[in-house]
Order: C-alpha cells, then sequence, then structure tokens
C-alpha cells in the first residue's frame, strides 16, 4: 500500500474499475476479494483448469466481462491484490480480513466498498428441499462449475435474471420446464417508455424471452410456485397460473425475485442508510459520486443499491475519481461528468425494470402459517405471526431477539427480506416502518481457528 | 403540544428486569405503577447479556440476595408465563492450576452455610463428568442448581408479565426531567409526558448516574462492554455453565445446540451501543478451542455487547436514597445483574410497600459512594 492507502473491497466490475482509476493516478490499492479470481458474481470465472470458452460461460455480455477481467489483468502487477479473502468485520481505519482460517487486520484511510448483491429470497413451501436453488446460485453453477441444478428446471420469481438464466440454462442443454414469472405482461408494457432509456439492454432482455418461447419453453406471467413436490428431492411443482393451479414434473428449481445489496460493511462502518422505495430496501446512502456519509468511505456497485453490471463499472471509477478528488488529486472532470449523466440515465431504466417486475407485494398476505421463512434457525411465518402478535413487536432486531429469526448462519442475509415482509404485513405498519437488522460481525461465519495464536 | 398527565403510586425508570420486575410485583401488591423506558423494555443489558443464572462466585454480601432469586428462577413460569429457556444445568467453574482449585476450595469453605451445594471436581472423576473439556482445565467447582436462561426473551417477558397486571408501560419514552416538589416526585419524560407519583424506582442500569445525580447523589458509575459470540448449532456437549475461575471465557450451549461463548470487552459506539470488536471475538475463539477442542472446527456465526453499569467496588447500588425519601435504586449490578433481576424487583416492592426487606441489602447502600448531603426542601 502506498499513497492515499486506499483498499476496495470487491473485484467485480465496481471493485476492478475503481483499481483501474486509481493504479491510473499513480495509487497501489489493496484489492481484497473473497472469490478466488477476479470478475465478481456477474463476470465470475471458473476455475482455471476449465475451458469452457467465455463467449459459453457470459453469452452476450462476453466484451463486458472480457473487458472487465482485462483490465484486472493489466493492473494485477500494480495493486496489492488479495484473492480468496473475507472482510469479516470493519471499523473505522482497519479490516478485520479472514484468509485460509487465518485472521489479520488490514488498515486503510480511504475505502471503497463494492460488496455486490445476493438474491433476493421470497420462499415458498417446500424451498428447502434438495434440489431447490436461488437464481443467483443456479447462473453460478453454471458459470463456475460448468454444471447444471438439474435437467429439468423450472425458472420461478421476476427479475430480468428470470429469463437471463432460463436462457443460459436452454442454451447449455439442460430442459428448461417453464418459467414463471410473477409480474405480468401489463407490467411490462407500462413500464416501456423508462425501458426505452437503455434500449440495447431492453433488446436482449426481449431477446431471452423470444428465443425461450421461439424454442418451445413455455413462459408464463402472472404466474407463482405454490409447492415445491417430492420428499427426497425435487420431483414437480405446483404453481399458479392466474386463478388457476397447475402442476408439473421438473428435478430442480431456480427461484429469485432480483437482488439485495451487502449492505453490511457499510452498516458496521456507520454509513448512514435510508429507505428505497424503488428497491424496497434501506441502503447506505451515497451521493451522485459515490460518497456515503462517512469520510474517507466510498460506495460502488450493487452493494449500494442494485444498479447492474454495466452501473457498476462507471460507479467503481466514478467512487475512485471522487476518492482522489477529494484527497486533492487532479482528475478529468470531464470523464467524471460522464460517468455521472450514465448513472443517472441507468437510474431511469431501473425505475422501469421494477415497474415491470415488481415486487410482490401481496406476498407476505398469502403465505401459509407453516412456511419456513428463517432456515438456519428453522421460523416458520407463523412463528413471527404469533410473535408479532403476543407481543406487539413492531420492530426488524425485537423480533429477531424474540423468535431468533435472521441470527443463524446467514444472519439474515437471506431470511432478512422475507422476514421483514412478514412483520409489516402482520403489524400493518408500512415495509419502510419495521427496520433493517443491524449488522454485526463476522459479516459470515468464521472458523475457530481465525483466533489461533 | 398538549401534555399527558398521570398519576401514580410508583414511577419506575427502566425496563431491564430490575425495573419490569419490581412493576410486576408492585401490581402483584396492587400499587398503581408507571414505567418509562427510553428503548424497549429489556433491550438493553437485561437482554443481550450472556444468560448465566448462577449464584456460584458471587460476593458473600450478594448471596442472600441471590438465593432469593433462584427462589424465584424455579417459579419463572408463574412469573412470566412462559420457560425463558431456563435450565438448572449446573454451573461449574474451572480451575486451570492448583492455586485455582485452592482458591475454589476455599470460596466453597467460605459458603459451606449458605445452601450453594457447591461440589469440587478434580482428577478422573472431573474427566470422567466433562470429557469434552481440554487439558487445560485440571478440575473445578460445580453449583448444581445453577444454570442458564435467554434473556432475550425472560427480560422483555417480565415487562410484559407486569403489563398484563396493569402496570402502565410506557416505552420509547426517555425521563427528560426528574425532580420532586415537596409532595410528589415530577418526571417530564418522552414527547409530552408528566407523570407524578409518591415513590420513584431508578432501575436505569448503566444509564442511573444522571437520575442519581438529579437528586443531589453522584455515584462513580461507569459503563462496560462484555464481549459475546455464537457458534453454528452444534451437536450438544456442554451440559454445564461454564466459567473460568480467574476470569477468561463463559460458556454455555443453548437447546439448539449453538454454543453462547463470552469473554473480555468490546466498546462503546455511542452512548447507548456497543460492539464485541475484533481483539476481543479473537480472544474468545483461542481461549474457548483450547478449553473446548470440539470447537476447533466449528464457526462464530455473530458476535455481539451491551453497555452494562459498574461500581469501583464491583458492588450494586440497592436502596433507598440517601437525600430522598421514596426514592429508591436499583443499579450497576456489574455485568451479574441478570440472575438477580427478579429479586432485586422483589426487594424493591418490599422497600415499596412495606419501608423495609428481609433480605440484607446494607452493603449496596447508595451511601458508600456519595457523601451526600441532603437537599434543603
Amino acid at each position: 500500500m502506498s499513497g492515499l492507502q486506499v483498499v476496495v473491497i470487491g473485484a467485480g466490475p465496481a471493485g476492478v474499475r475503481a483499481a483501474e482509476a486509481l493504479v491510473a493516478h499513480g495509487q497501489r490499492p489493496v484489492v481484497v476479494d473473497e472469490a478466488p479470481r477476479w470478475g465478481g458474481q456477474i463476470y465470475r470465472q471458473p476455475p482455471p483448469n476449465f475451458k469452457r470458452a467465455k463467449r459459453l460461460l457470459y453469452g452476450f455480455e462476453t466484451g463486458r466481462a472480457e473487458g472487465v477481467h482485462g483490465a484486472m489483468a493489466g493492473i494485477v502487477e500494480r495493486i496489492d491484490y488479495r484473492p480468496d479473502t473475507l472482510v469479516w468485520n470493519a471499523r473505522e481505519g482497519e479490516l478485520d480480513l479472514l484468509h485460509r482460517g487465518r485472521s489479520t487486520t488490514l488498515p486503510y484511510r480511504r475505502l471503497i466498498i463494492a460488496s455486490g448483491a445476493t438474491d433476493r429470497v421470497l420462499p415458498f413451501p417446500g424451498w428447502t428441499l434438495p434440489g431447490v436453488y436461488s437464481l443467483g446460485a443456479a447462473q453460478v453453477a453454471l458459470k463456475a462449475q460448468g454444471c447444471a441444478i438439474g435437467s429439468r428446471v423450472v425458472f420461478a420469481g421476476t427479475g430480468p435474471l428470470l429469463y437471463l438464466v432460463a436462457y443460459q440454462y436452454a442454451k447449455a442443454g439442460a430442459t428448461v420446464a417453464a418459467v414463471l414469472d410473477s409480474a405480468r405482461l401489463g407490467d411490462k408494457l407500462a413500464a416501456l417508455p423508462a425501458l426505452l432509456r437503455q434500449p440495447a439492454v431492453l433488446a436482449k432482455g426481449l431477446y431471452y424471452r423470444a428465443w425461450l418461447q421461439a424454442h418451445g419453453v413455455a413462459v408464463h406471467e402472472g404466474a407463482a410456485p405454490l409447492q415445491a413436490l417430492g420428499s427426497q428431492r425435487v420431483e414437480g411443482l405446483r404453481w399458479r397460473d392466474g386463478p388457476r393451479e397447475q402442476q408439473l414434473a421438473c428435478d430442480a428449481i431456480g427461484f429469485g425475485h432480483a437482488l439485495r445489496s451487502e449492505t453490511q460493511l457499510a452498516d458496521l462502518l456507520g454509513c448512514s442508510h435510508a429507505f428505497e422505495p424503488l428497491q424496497r430496501a434501506h441502503l447506505p446512502q451515497r451521493d451522485a459520486a459515490g460518497r456515503s456519509s462517512v469520510a474517507s468511505v466510498y460506495l460502488a456497485g450493487d452493494g449500494a443499491g442494485i444498479m447492474g453490471a454495466d452501473a457498476a463499472e462507471w460507479a467503481g471509477e466514478r467512487a475512485a475519481l471522487a476518492l482522489l478528488e477529494d484527497a486533492g488529486v487532479t482528475v478529468d472532470g470531464t470523464r467524471a461528468h460522464v460517468l455521472e449523466q450514465r448513472l443517472a440515465r441507468v437510474a431511469t431504466f431501473r425505475r422501469g425494470l421494477e415497474r415491470a417486475f415488481p415486487f410482490p407485494v401481496d406476498w407476505a398476505a398469502n403465505v401459509p402459517d407453516d412456511l419456513l421463512i428463517c432456515r438456519c434457525e428453522e421460523i416458520s411465518a407463523g412463528e413471527l405471526r404469533a410473535a408479532v402478535r403476543d407481543t406487539g413487536a413492531t420492530e426488524l432486531n425485537r423480533l429477531k431477539a424474540l423468535t431468533r429469526v435472521g441470527m443463524g448462519r446467514c444472519q439474515g442475509r437471506t431470511c432478512g427480506v422475507a422476514a421483514a415482509e412478514i412483520l409489516a404485513h402482520a403489524s400493518g405498519l408500512p415495509i419502510d416502518a419495521v427496520g433493517r437488522l443491524r449488522g454485526q460481525a463476522p459479516v459470515k461465519p468464521i472458523p475457530f481457528s481465525a483466533g489461533a495464536a | 403540544m398538549s401534555i399527558e398527565r398521570i398519576s401514580t403510586d410508583v414511577a419506575i425508570i427502566g425496563g431491564g428486569i430490575a425495573g419490569a420486575s419490581a412493576a410486576l410485583f408492585l401490581r402483584r401488591r396492587g400499587l398503581g405503577v408507571v414505567l418509562l423506558e427510553r428503548d424497549l423494555c429489556g433491550s438493553r443489558s437485561s437482554g443481550v447479556n450472556y444468560g448465566g443464572v448462577r449464584r456460584q462466585a458471587r460476593p458473600l454480601n450478594q448471596l442472600p440476595l441471590s438465593q432469593r432469586a433462584h427462589g424465584l428462577w424455579g417459579r419463572l413460569r408463574e412469573l412470566i408465563g412462559i420457560d425463558g429457556e431456563y435450565v438448572r444445568s449446573g454451573h461449574l467453574k474451572l480451575a486451570r492450576s492448583e492455586a485455582d482449585l485452592a482458591a475454589l476450595e476455599a470460596y466453597r469453605e467460605l459458603t459451606r452455610d449458605s445452601g450453594l451445594g457447591l461440589q469440587m471436581l478434580s482428577g478422573a472423576a472431573f474427566r470422567t463428568r466433562c470429557p469434552w473439556l481440554g487439558e487445560r482445565a485440571i478440575g473445578g467447582s460445580l453449583c448444581p442448581d445453577d444454570g442458564h436462561a435467554n434473556p432475550r426473551l425472560v427480560s422483555p417477558a417480565f415487562a410484559r408479565s407486569a403489563q398484563r397486571l396493569g402496570a402502565d408501560i410506557r416505552e420509547q419514552t426517555p425521563v427528560l426531567e426528574a425532580g420532586h416538589d415537596g409532595q410528589r416526585f415530577v418526571l417530564r419524560a418522552g414527547g409530552s409526558l408528566e407523570v407524578r407519583s409518591e415513590f420513584l424506582l431508578n432501575c436505569a442500569g448503566a444509564w442511573a448516574g444522571p437520575i442519581a445525580a438529579m437528586f443531589g447523589e453522584p455515584v462513580p458509575l461507569t459503563a462496560g462492554h462484555p464481549a459475546m459470540t455464537v457458534t453454528e448449532p452444534l451437536p450438544m456437549f456442554i451440559d454445564l455453565n461454564l466459567g473460568v475461575e480467574g476470569g477468561g471465557i463463559y460458556a454455555r450451549q443453548v437447546a439448539r445446540g449453538n454454543c453462547v461463548i463470552g469473554g473480555g470487552d468490546g466498546y462503546a459506539l455511542d452512548v447507548s451501543r456497543a460492539r464485541a470488536g475484533s481483539g476481543a471475538i479473537l480472544a474468545i475463539l483461542q481461549q474457548a478451542g483450547e478449553l473446548l477442542p470440539a470447537l476447533r472446527h466449528a464457526h462464530v456465526i455473530r458476535s455481539w455487547s451491551g453497555t452494562e453499569g459498574y461500581l469501583p467496588d464491583r458492588q450494586p447500588v440497592l436502596g433507598p436514597s440517601a437525600t430522598t425519601p421514596g426514592l429508591i435504586h436499583g443499579f450497576g449490578f456489574c455485568g451479574a445483574g441478570f440472575q438477580l433481576g427478579p429479586a432485586v424487583g422483589e426487594v424493591l416492592a418490599e422497600l415499596v410497600c412495606d419501608g423495609r426487606t428481609s433480605t440484607p441489602i446494607a452493603a449496596f447502600s447508595i451511601a458508600r459512594h456519595t457523601s451526600a448531603v441532603p437537599i434543603p426542601a
């Protein structure tokens, strides 16, 4: 580390572009990444000995993926790159890292958090059966390991990823039994004006959908999974097509409702959060350049609000320029302006996407009491509802204290969204009023060996 | 904004286990109670502590109060309507040296008539009883009827139970001003609440100092932040609440299988929030790995801390004010108040109703810390 003592957390599109801009301005940042190879989730690389062509792995995104991979390859000798390293705790001026089971501390003066996103999961009955995966996990299996989650797969939920993953599976040779989108056609038509702000992205989305239908894949809109069937593993899916119940055979299900930001590190560092209605989430606040509420902490990419991979690249570069500007380094103001304009356009497009693939706001009202919400601690919807009824709990951390929801291995990263929805519905409060789970170290589980002298 | 005025027999500041159980026992004696809690009842130290319910290792002068609490814990379900995961697992204080064993033996001698029933374990009998303990531990002192409970559940349940009996519980209602107008206590709280009462109980935990100071008896109360961690669920193996002679870690395993392990100090984020800190977390991991070898392949999934009130002599303040008749304190339990909580509440209720208590508490008088001069009326 030298100069401004910058640490970049994450080596996805945002982290890589941030590091690249820092290097271009004479800095040697530390780049800490949980994955063994750079690229993030979206451009995740398979292990080095896997030979599947990038064209097959990334499809339309091949150029983008190669751009990010190439950018990192071009700077890796000029940065302090720490792959396979989890940032498990953060406080002002210092990060705690876990690498090969050992904990070390890493000081910083300036920090860019590009922590990315995970699936936003709304459980349905049977979702804990072997063979049920999140959409992101289904995609990772294909991209990183070259294997499919099943040979006859149903994809359900909503969001652009739904069609992308279904398309990728079909292209890879899996049978896609059906695509069940909870959004309706009307939602998408209403969203068209906003989506036209990014016509290329819109065209890709339409292409996936058209391709699927042209290849005989049934695409149902206004549809939702009701129950994954099977005793030891998934054998089928009962689902609802508008008012009608249907059933189909499958050996795997991929589901998800768009993405959620990984905000724990920003939270641990005290970045102020605000409820963002569009994303239906409490997110760390950032200005147009990526400055958080905490001096010296910058936010880029999906970790501070879902904007997609292209925007993550721009936000990463913009945050790095902001960091440099704030440190008194001269940067190209025109470039910074162009990046901000692009990000503003994406924001409009994002509004369109949320309109096209709306969050199923009636989800909490319809789930049965025996549905498992928190699979780590095995807490059902009924238990959450009973706690609200019996104790008057109206705040998510209180509900956690009383029921253990969100207290398990995932620390609410998987179940937190669903628990908040159940709490809001059961208490009659708007979703923004029930709060958010407080971040608590470790961000992910750490082994006892981390404490070995 | 119009002011809401309430008149009652007893106002209680603080909805932790002490204040909430005082509310419960006062309602059982039929007195009017208003409890003012600035956050949520049982959400601070009372709800986030380790969960130890032990008498062993307390100073001798706390044992009568602790024994009284032991009896109340035995009636927990009757008192609060839930079992709160309370188990009388036994509490084992571990020795890592012959000197530790000697200290534990000396404590057993001193407490022989206190009803703790301590049993010394060492040698083969110790290994047979606790085969899951590492070589660092060479013996210990077992208090068979001590145990542990879930503070997240128990402490809020005391407040709910008091509320069911008619206590007026006001959450998210911080006390802004407290005084006495010559006839009654007058409290201004929250946005627009004014409470007048004949008695005032100061059960404000780590934040009780300013309340005492308002009545002319400042105390050297400081905040401490014990660090806690918890593992993923593991097969059951720790069937005791564990402590270590001379300090270090303490550990218990809950019915679900998670091991709760505390030790060392965290740090304050601000006046009301605290975190464990990575130094304390890593020290816990290291020590627990030595003492409990089965943990070596386990993971810690969460850490936390709280804000607890400490006095220099590591004894609580419990008893009447030295300056103001009708004001009674119950705070500063120095990280060991969870077990005492129900008895503290019952003693406070006795002091209000009877003007005296059957439990010796003279050692905990606030006067030991203050050269207080009564405020002229």
